[in-house]
């Protein structure tokens, strides 16, 4: 439903969005990862139709965005960064507003607005103007503007952002419901949303695609994926060690803690190993040594850890040569 | 074309709703009405001059009332979408731009035009007093609607230029100005002055002048050059606010 080829903006001398490719189709839910100013914002303003392209082609549900804007708009709901709103318009005349230059018109319109309303928890606020509104109440209100005409494609640059966690929830359980009708496309900085919501992810850096995958997959890429943890009751750490170092599979053993008799010892895998591999060879291991085991537990790999990996800026970087 | 003509109607009532809601509407209408009670009466001498009409007492004030009305009550136009962030949310509506800005320029004009026939008053008084011709008074209504129109549009382009709305007024205020001034005899007169003997170059500079169009409609002559003019002004002038809000996505 979206598909964007090749996109390149630029402000300037500065390339803010640099050849990036990717589609969205319905029944798909993308995250849109990155730190600040990684072109997020940019990339979602190319596809609404607000920027446009400086080379490349944006195609929404089929009509190109720069030959038929109109067209591809219809299609689309947009949650602007800064959830913008009319401030001196009532939640209800801001709604009514919207609807009516969406086409909506005497009880689909009535319809469209309550529905919106009511996804959006708006309704004690309906006739209060938005001036007066907290910042929750205001994201909403925008929020609620994006989905009035029941779009098949949503595109929601922080959705989350200035809400409070029940809030969070609330909104992150419409985009996950919609997301199974939809093609959504929506930006965050916080990745436990990844795992809630997403379908697939898309970590952007200086402008480029570095990570497209699964939230799953994207966690293979951790260092820490595959690792073993492991707790033995009534043995040194040190042993253990020692003794798990010297598998095949394994790269490193540390003992991450030791109290009352109890070792904790986690074990890295050399890379390429598979997923589990590992675990295996630790059982079988403190199986014949006859460990007293508390715990054992595979790590799935943590996606901040990705994100940080992949994402460090260069002086970072330059750093950890 | 219908549904694009159904958007510039939401806009424009939008757009007029929101004058409406704020103050900004009702000072500006009582404002407005004072300072042309004031003006016909106390300073245009309306009842010593003794005549039936309305063109030396009324509307002779209405080009330099509207320097710092017009602007006033444009100057919010772009500048405001601007400030709040909801340029990107009315340009990523399924609109055109042109809808946008016509819907926009649309509604502060008839904002204007309500404030004007608000003050029918002084029509009335005059028609009491005397027997004023009302076509001359009519032309006089409509020539000053197409100057408000004309300040208004070049407010836009202003309005567009910066999301600070002084910014936008005094920038606004000094284009209307020069308009003004093209045909103000100080200036004609330094022409002759400064190049004596190319009286075609005096014609070219008032030609631009609204003081020249404007009195064509208070001497009660609907001219057509002069209807000409005011529009192709607003033409110009919106066509230019397009440009410069295309600017600002690129």
């Amino acid at each position: 439903m979206i598909k964007v080829e090749k996109l390149v903006k630029t402000f300037g001398a500065k390339r803010a969005v640099n050849d990036i490719s990717f589609t969205v189709e319905r029944g798909e839910v993308l995250g849109f990862l990155g730190p600040n100013g990684a072109g997020k914002s940019t990339t979602m303003r190319v596809l609404t139709g607000f920027l446009p392209p400086t080379s490349g082609r944006v195609t929404v549900g089929g009509f190109d965005v720069t030959e038929n804007p109109v067209a591809a708009k219809r299609l689309l709901g947009y949650l602007p960064e800064s959830a913008p709103a009319y401030t001196d318009m009532t939640v209800w005349g801001f709604l009514n507003f919207i609807a009516e230059i969406r086409g909506l018109r005497g009880d689909d319109k009535k319809k469209a607005v309550h529905r919106a309303l009511e996804m959006c928890f708006l309704e004690s606020v309906v006739h209060q103007s938005i001036e007066t509104l907290s910042k929750g109440f205001r994201h909403r209100t925008c929020f609620a503007q994006s989905i009035l005409h029941d779009p098949e494609i949503l595109v929601l640059d922080e959705p989350t952002d200035g809400l409070d966690p029940n809030q969070k929830h609330e909104v992150r359980t419409i985009i996950r419901e919609m997301g199974k009708k939809k093609a959504i496309i929506f930006s965050t900085h916080i990745l436990e949303e990844v795992d809630a919501v997403c379908s697939r992810a898309i970590i952007i850096d200086r402008g480029q695609i570095v990570a497209n995958g699964t939230p799953s997959e994207l966690r293979q890429k951790s260092t820490a994926a595959g690792a073993v943890l492991l707790r033995v009751q009534g043995t040194a750490s040190a042993a253990v060690v020692n003794t798990l170092s010297q598998l095949p599979l394994a790269a490193k053993a540390l003992s991450l803690a030791e109290s009352n008799g109890t070792a904790s010892v986690r074990v890295l895998p050399k890379s390429g190993t598979a997923h589990g591999a590992l675990t295996a060879a630790v059982a079988e291991a403190a199986r014949l040594s006859g460990w007293k085991v508390e715990e054992l537990h595979t790590e799935e790999g943590r996606l901040d850890e990705v994100f940080r990996s992949i994402t460090l800026p260069d002086t970072a970087k330059d750093k950890q040569k | 074309m219908n549904a694009s003509l159904s958007h510039i109607k939401t806009i424009t009532k939008r757009e007029l709703a929101a004058y409406f809601t704020s103050p900004v509407a009702y000072v500006f209408i009582v404002i407005f009405l004072l300072l042309s009670g004031f003006f016909t009466f106390m300073i245009g001498g309306f009842f010593e001059r003794g005549e039936a009409s309305l063109r030396d007492s009324f509307f002779l004030w209405h080009p330099w009332f509207y320097l710092f009305l017009v602007p006033a009550v444009g100057m919010r136009l772009w500048s405001e979408e601007r400030r709040l962030g909801t340029m990107e949310l009315l340009l990523t509506l399924p609109i055109t731009p042109w809808q946008a800005i016509l819907g926009k320029f649309l509604a502060s004009w008839i904002f204007l035009a309500i404030a004007l026939g608000l003050s029918f008053p002084v029509w009335m008084t005059v028609n009491y007093l005397g027997s004023p011709d009302n076509g001359v008074i009519f032309a006089g209504y409509v020539g000053s609607l197409m100057l408000a129109g004309a300040y208004l549009a070049l407010t836009c382009i202003t309005s567009a230029l910066t999301r600070n709305q002084v910014v936008s007024f005094i920038l606004s205020v000094v284009l209307c100005l020069l308009l003004i001034f093209a045909g103000w005899p100080p200036v004609t007169n330094f022409i002759i002055r400064v190049l004596p003997g190319t009286s075609g170059m005096v014609d070219f500079v008032s030609a631009f002048s609204v003081m020249t169009h404007f009195d064509g409609f208070q001497r009660g002559v609907l001219d057509s050059r002069d209807v000409i003019f005011f529009l192709s002004v607003i033409g110009f002038s919106l066509f230019t606010t397009g440009v410069v809000i295309r600017n600002l996505r690129s």
